[in-house]
């Protein structure tokens, strides 16, 4: 405990004063979970909350990582000092990933630009805990905006997207991309929309699909309570059209956060969601470890016979669990 | 104490072709490490970067154009200046008289066109261990 106290201690004075080393250590650490990154955690959060955290998301080779880099390319210009933080799906049968994304933003991002992959299985906790613990480190030690890159498959992915305080979604010309989009539930996170590779047929169409779905919405009353509706961008991310044009509404929807109040809103949902998700991984944890002991089995094989309710056997476990930690024999 | 390997695989110089180093990406990959995959056409200051951000356990270079016995140690020397004590595995079409004077520049391994799948994950993983063995940090 006190080493992996002493470690994150060092580790994150020395990115907190600028070493990029020592920050993708820290990444690293924060990623495997355990008490190391519970310690950077702590360190951290006093150091966060300034920097805008931009999410986007979208299908599979729609060209997030390539307009990522255009904006890597145009931030530092503009004297902002931008981090990418890009995940990418990992093979669900052995756990390893290949990790794509830096290879279409290395050319185009500046040198005060800092970059990392990350794989959606390569830590304990889930991508709910380990992607805003990376987010918060390089808000910490002073990178903004923030931006993070996910697939928009899965839930989760999206529900990552989905917490930033700015969530880009893009799609491309093709029959059905933004219905497909619709159908991941990324149409309800997106504050700004991307039509990318506009240099392709069909882009007057995907641009107008979008229109129609956001009128609906604006039926249904999803249109924001300050009128704000999602813009869509035309971009070509390989040559860099549409890029200022993007980073133009990502500022514009900032200012509307800001001056709704609602960047608060965001942020408190934000802290809740990861608040309830270490909760659900201690929870589970707990579980485990009361399900393995003497008890635990017994009352499982009682269930497994017949004699016993699964929800009785579960009262009873969650009673012992209680008391357990009450009386400060619980397992940590 | 790194849990799941992170290694960098990218092509240094001009050469053009980039099959080899793909099928070397699933492989590792389908071994459960994740592969950090930089492609064509890399610096070694570029690789450095991306080591230090990545916070890689090891860089695998592939090589097919003769390069590689000033490309190899450059590589190895960039990561030594950057402080970053990570083992560096080449693969390509490298002749046996050179492998000895790699080795003695600090490349941690040498594979050839015909290294089976196993013989690769084997030497990355060995280069890997053997480095945190005997590195400092
Ligand atoms: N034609 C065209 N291709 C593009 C454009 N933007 C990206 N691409 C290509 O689309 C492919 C996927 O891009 P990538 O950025 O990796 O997509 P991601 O999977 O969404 O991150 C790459 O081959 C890009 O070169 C564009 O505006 N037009
Ligand atoms: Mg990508």
């Amino acid at each position: 405990m006190t080493q992996h106290g002493h470690e994150a201690d060092t580790v994150f004075a020395r990115a907190l004063a600028g070493d990029r080393r020592a920050l993708g250590r820290l990444l690293s650490l924060v990623e495997r979970g355990g008490p190391a990154a519970e310690r950077i955690t702590e360190l951290a959060h006093p150091h966060s909350g300034r920097a805008h955290i931009v999410g986007i998301t979208g299908a599979p080779g729609a060209g997030k990582s390539t307009l990522t880099g255009q904006l890597m390319r145009l931030l530092p210009e503009r004297s902002f000092r931008p981090a990418v933080l890009a995940v990418d799906p990992s093979s669900p049968l052995t756990g390893g990933a290949i990790l794509g994304d830096r290879i279409r933003m290395d050319d185009l991002a500046g040198e005060s630009a800092f970059i990392r992959s990350m794989a959606t299985r390569g830590h304990s906790g889930g991508l709910a805990l380990a992607v805003p613990g990376a987010l918060r480190v390089f808000d910490a030690v002073g990178y903004d905006p923030v931006i993070v890159e996910t697939v928009g498959v899965g839930q989760v992915e999206v529900d990552v997207a989905g917490a930033a305080d700015t969530t880009v979604v893009v799609v491309t010309p093709g029959w059905g991309d933004a219905v497909q989009a619709n159908k991941a539930g990324l149409l309800e996170v997106a504050d700004i929309f991307v039509v990318n590779k506009a240099d392709r047929p069909g882009a007057a169409d995907a641009r107008r699909d979008l229109e129609l779905m956001l009128d609906l919405s604006h039926v249904t009353g999803q249109e924001d309570a300050a009128g704000y509706r999602p813009p869509i961008v035309m971009a070509q991310a390989l040559d860099g059209t549409g890029a200022d044009a993007l980073w133009e509404a990502v500022a514009e929807h900032r200012s509307h956060l800001e001056a709704t109040g609602q960047m608060a809103d965001r942020r408190r949902r934000r802290l809740r969601l990861e608040v309830i998700s270490r909760l659900d991984q201690m929870a589970q944890a707990q579980a485990a470890a009361v399900l393995a002991d003497d008890v635990g089995r017994q009352l499982l094989g009682e269930v497994e016979q017949r004699q016993m309710a699964p929800t009785t056997a579960a009262a009873r476990l969650a009673e012992r669990l209680l008391t357990d930690r009450r009386s400060g024999r619980g397992t940590g | 104490m790194q849990d799941r390997i992170r290694i960098i695989l990218a092509k240094l110089g001009l050469d053009g072709h980039d099959r080899g180093i793909k099928v070397v990406a699933r492989i590792l990959r389908d071994a459960g490490m994740e592969v950090i995959y930089l492609g064509l056409r890399q610096t070694t200051a570029g690789i450095v970067t991306a080591a230090l951000e990545e916070d890689a356990d090891a860089v695998g270079l592939s090589m097919h154009n003769a390069g590689h016995l000033t490309l190899a140690p450059a590589m190895v020397k960039a990561l030594r200046e950057a402080d970053l004590n990570i083992p560096v595995i080449i693969g390509g079409i490298i002749p046996d008289e050179d492998r000895e004077r790699l080795t003695e520049a600090g490349v941690a391994a040498v594979l050839g066109p015909g290294a089976s799948a196993e013989e690769v994950v084997q030497a990355v993983r060995q280069a890997v261990a053997r480095q945190s063995d005997g590195g400092a940090s």
